[in-house]
């Protein structure tokens, strides 16, 4: 199966690329992979909320047409309708099915006491914390009585502690049999969390996303984090999502396109933390280490290693990070020195950002629209994507005072443009 | 409004009754008797009668306000129907979108009064003899003063709906009435209701505009209290407006306190929960309601009918994936779509040239004598601009910046704003008279009567709207005078002060119908410019004059808007949003 969706001028973006994907009964599936992977794309074919672009999703042997009915959808942000009550929210799958009222309210008081919310029947969403208010999610999932449940991130708007308890009364109630659906599909960034759920874990690569691994996970339930070989496959998974990460920009030089290199959404105070962080703890840091240290999750931590592999400040092998001679000179320097290092890092591995640099001193008077760039970029990228490919490079270059931008009009501007054309 | 939202909850209750439930019973039941009496006087025969005829005797103000009221109502209600389905087809089709959404935006710009003699016509033609031709006439006129915002901001609701909610009706496969229902219109509620109390509001000068007017030399008057007035100001009794003048505080004031602020209190419940309430919305009557037995009682019953409705409309299908369409029949497909539309617009721009220049005495040269006219109603609108923003705006940012002024003044400016500025018209013209001034200029102040209070209301909002930090970070760095009013000030009201400009400015157009021409008792004002003439023409049912006359103020208030006020707008929202 592919999904492509069409850029401005007519032509195919592809977001995922020669998926294939079993999902059995009794079994949990996880979807691995960063922000841009189109795992979320994938759960949204499989329900039918997308239909894909090539390749079929078929639901018991038959090829799906328009929505699954064999699925329900728990959603990251809940979704719960604020002006209806816990009870009124639960119903309404019920009620477009076209249950009588009668069997509706004992069949949503079932799910509602299944899932620990009893006595708040009554309550409207906005009275519940967020824990609760996901509860109401899942029984509005399960009362429709799916065979496939599918889970989009669904405790990442939660607080550790709360997502953590309502993981494990989860994986308690699949245990004992009393679940409705008969599998799970579930859509994370949080590696911890895929191995705690799943049977089988799928990792996503990015732009577009393919099945890069599909690792088997054969430990006992109820798992414990601290158990070392819960902790060898996490490494394992961190060491696969991290070499492809820097694997990409490599393989790219400057023949192939240069915009196809896509730079990741990282912060300069991000690259320099981290940078920092690394030399502090000594050599290399562990990153599964690194993510619980700084309560990071994958789609925080990811994009600022990405960023320091790709300027060569860091190297990452078997799930370490290390930082390269350059990165700890970047690291160590004072605030000028520092920007120093990023420039020329910049220039000599960032290709959007060079190219805009090239494009602006062979300019008549160092200044062009950001739309000329962005048009360039919207041949590769989603318009979205685009804007933020841009951004960032004007986010990098301005701290490497390469060029300067002006938002109100959308001109990019080479400082000093009469010195640097003399200087050429 | 089906299927909305009950009360019903799983735990049994035994209504228990109390005083409040006698209370709001019998409320309910003096209510209804009070719609049937008024009404029902809504289809008595009729024959056109002078101003002058009209009884001012003050036994009558309780029944002529009630008329008046039945009017604003009916009229809300058909602009909440067309608000659902005007807003849902714009939503919903793409050709539909691109038709729909332009024509909306020339109606909210195009001055309703000067329309009122063409409606008029129409609706008295329909029912001859009859009040009702008037009545609906009157309607429409208050209609077209609120229907267009609701419109807008229903529309606005439906394409900017989150897509989780989208989703969620999706793979739920909800029927399209449930997610019509449950999810679109629930989901535009707050707006519709904030909406439709600023246009509510706004509608009261249409209403007093709309009860009395002249067609070809007739006077129709209905029943109302702004006939009641034009009575009053004919036979130049300065009593009689000054008790038609409390009557509509005393009507404004019920009307907020009675219906929207329990209404606006009662839509807080659909406000989705990714946006924050910045103040939740209170009301007394809507505690005391609540606390009753009559809501469960009544949502017990509602659920009730409302099942076998929802069961029905079933039919209508469910909400799926939409299947799309192949490219080439699509683009067929616009392209008649374009043909026709294209087709009607020439033929009806050739028409009304045609029939503009084939008028006997008219011809195409009355477009530039109406664009010169048009041009005088301009400078006036500009100067009034000019003047309220110098005394409203240091007035507005002065009450915004001190929160216990700004609590007592805002319901107070809602008020004013609402009020019917034509109700002082006589008050004006008679100092006008008096001291000799030219409704050339006076026409201004006339203008500004109503025009200004949207000023006034919008920059106290903004300028209480900036952040205390930011005024605090101010403060500390000395920053004071003039350049505290160019950094921060003037900045953060910028947003706010130009949506009450725009608003402004559409109501000085439309005032400048009613007051370009004034009357008292005999003596008649006329000053030169477009609201004048549209008046005279009116008044001699000239009817090539009146097409010439609006369609040039219309094309001066989309131009002013889309050349001024909208890229003022932008710069407002993308460089000094707060």
């Amino acid at each position: 199966m592919t999904k492509t969706f069409a850029t401005r001028d007519g032509g195919e973006l592809p977001v995922l690329e020669g998926i294939t994907l079993d999902v059995r009964a009794d079994e949990i599936v996880a979807l691995l992979g960063k922000s841009g992977s189109g795992k979320s794309t994938l759960l949204r074919c499989i329900a039918g909320l997308v239909q894909p672009s090539t390749g079929t999703v078929s639901y018991k042997g038959r090829p799906l047409k328009g929505i699954n009915t064999g699925v329900s959808l728990v959603f990251q942000t809940f979704a719960l309708l604020p002006w209806l009550t816990v009870q009124q929210n639960v119903e309404l799958g019920l009620e477009a099915q076209g249950i009588e009222p009668e069997e509706r309210s004992q069949r949503a008081l079932r799910a509602i006491d299944l899932i620990g919310l009893d006595g708040f029947e009554s309550a409207f969403p906005k009275e519940l914390s967020g824990g609760m208010r996901q509860r109401v999610g899942f029984a509005r999932a399960l009362v429709v009585e799916p065979d496939l449940l599918l889970m989009d991130e669904p405790f990442s708007a939660l607080d550790v502690l709360t997502a953590e308890n309502l993981r494990t009364e989860l994986l308690e109630l699949w245990q004992a049999g009393e679940f409705s659906a008969q599998a799970i599909l579930i859509v994370t960034h949080n590696i911890e969390e895929a191995v705690i759920f799943a049977d089988r874990v799928i990792v996503l690569g990015t732009n577009p996303g393919r099945i890069r691994a599909e690792l088997t996970v054969a430990l006992a339930r109820p798992r414990d984090r601290h158990d070392p070989q819960f902790d060898a496959l996490v490494d394992e998974i961190y060491g696969i999502m991290t070499e492809r990460a820097a694997a990409e920009p490599a393989s790219a030089d400057e023949h192939d396109g240069p915009l196809q290199v896509m730079l990741p959404h990282a912060t300069t105070d991000g690259i320099a933390g981290l940078a920092e962080i690394v030399v502090a703890g000594g050599e290399s840091a562990d990153l599964g280490d690194l993510a619980s240290l700084l309560g990071f999750e994958v789609d925080d931590l990811f994009p600022i290693i990405d960023a320091l592999t790709m300027l060569d400040f860091a190297t990452v092998q078997d799930g370490r990070l290390s930082l390269t001679p350059t990165g700890e000179q970047f690291a160590g320097a004072d605030i000028q020195a520092s920007k120093e290092i990023f420039r020329e890092a910049v220039l000599e591995r960032v290709p959007l950002v060079r190219r805009i640099h090239r494009a602006l001193r062979h300019s008549t008077d160092g200044t062009l629209r950001e739309g000329f760039f962005l048009d360039l970029l919207r041949n590769h990228y989603s318009a979205d994507e685009a804007r933020a490919q841009l951004d960032t490079a004007i986010d990098w270059a301005r701290y490497a005072e390469l060029f300067e931008y002006d938002a109100a009009r959308g001109e990019i501007t080479l400082p000093d443009f009469a010195e640097t054309q003399r200087s050429d | 409004m089906p299927a909305l939202r009950s009360y019903f909850s799983a735990g049994g209750f035994r209504p228990r009754f109390t005083l409040i439930d006698v209370v709001v019973l019998l409320a309910v039941l003096v209510l209804l008797y009070s719609i049937l009496r008024v009404g029902s006087g809504t289809t008595a025969s009729f024959s056109p009668s002078r101003l002058e005829h009209v009884s001012t005797d003050a036994s009558r103000i309780p029944y002529d306000a009630a008329r008046s009221l039945l009017r604003m109502f009916v009229a809300l209600f058909f602009s909440f129907v067309f608000t659902l389905i005007y807003g849902y087809s714009a939503a919903r089709s793409r050709r539909a979108e691109k038709v729909l959404i332009p024509i909306l935006d020339i109606l909210q710009s195009v001055p309703v009064l000067g329309f009122l003699t063409i409606t008029v016509a129409v609706f008295v033609g329909l029912f001859p003899g009859n009040e009702l031709g008037l009545e609906l006439a009157s309607i429409f006129a208050i209609f077209t003063a609120q229907a267009w915002n609701m419109t807008f901001s229903f529309y606005a609701s439906l394409k900017s709906l989150p897509r989780e909610l989208d989703e969620l009706s999706r793979s739920l496969r909800l029927t399209k009435w449930q997610r019509f229902w449950k999810i679109e219109v629930a989901n535009g509620a707050i707006g519709l209701v904030w909406n439709g109390m600023m246009s509510f509001g706004g509608a009261w000068f249409f209403l007093v505009a709309s009860e009395a007017i002249t067609l070809h030399g007739h006077n129709y008057s209905l029943p109302g209290i702004g006939s009641y007035v034009g009575a009053a100001i004919a036979k130049k009794q300065l009593g009689a407006v000054g008790l038609a003048i409390a009557t509509m505080i005393i009507m404004v004031l019920a009307v907020n306190v009675l219906f929207w602020r329990p209404l606006v209190a009662w839509t807080e419940r659909f406000r989705y929960e990714t946006t924050e309430a910045s103040e939740t919305q209170r009301s007394y009557l809507l505690d005391i309601v609540s606390r009753s037995t009559w809501p469960r009682l009544a949502a017990a019953a509602w659920a009730k009918i409302s099942e076998p409705i929802n069961r029905a409309m079933r039919i209508l299908g469910r909400d799926d994936v939409h299947q799309p369409v192949s490219a080439r029949r699509r683009r067929v497909g616009d392209i008649i779509f374009w043909v026709v539309i294209g087709g009607l617009v020439a033929y009806g721009l050739y028409h009304g040239l045609h029939y503009i220049a084939t008028a006997p005495g008219v011809g195409l040269g009355e477009i530039p004598h109406c664009v010169a006219l048009g041009a005088a109603t301009f400078a006036r609108v500009a100067v009034l601009l000019v003047l309220a923003t110098l005394v409203w705006v240091p007035i507005g940012v002065w009450i915004g910046l001190n929160p216990r002024v700004a609590r007592l003044a805002q319901p107070l400016v809602q008020v004013l704003a609402s009020f019917p500025a034509n109700f002082l018209f006589p008050f004006a013209t008679l100092a006008f008279i008096k001291f000799g001034i030219s409704i050339n200029i006076g026409g201004v102040l006339l203008m500004a009567l109503g025009a200004q209070w949207y000023i006034l209301f919008n920059v106290i909002a903004g300028a209480s709207a900036i952040p205390s930090d930011l005024r605090e970070a101010m403060q500390v760095l000395g920053v004071s005078g003039w350049q505290r009013w160019k950094r921060l000030i003037m900045p953060g009201i910028l947003s706010a002060y130009v949506t009450g400009g725009i608003t402004a400015a559409g109501g000085a157009w439309n005032a400048s119908i009613v007051a370009e021409v004034v009357n008292y008792g005999h003596t008649r004002l006329a000053a030169y410019g477009l609201g004048a003439y549209i008046v005279d023409a009116t008044d001699s049912g000239n009817k090539a004059k009146l097409i010439c006359g609006i369609a040039v103020m219309a094309v001066y208030v989309v131009a002013v808007n889309r050349f001024f006020w909208r890229r003022l707008y932008r710069l407002a929202e993308t460089r000094y949003s707060l």
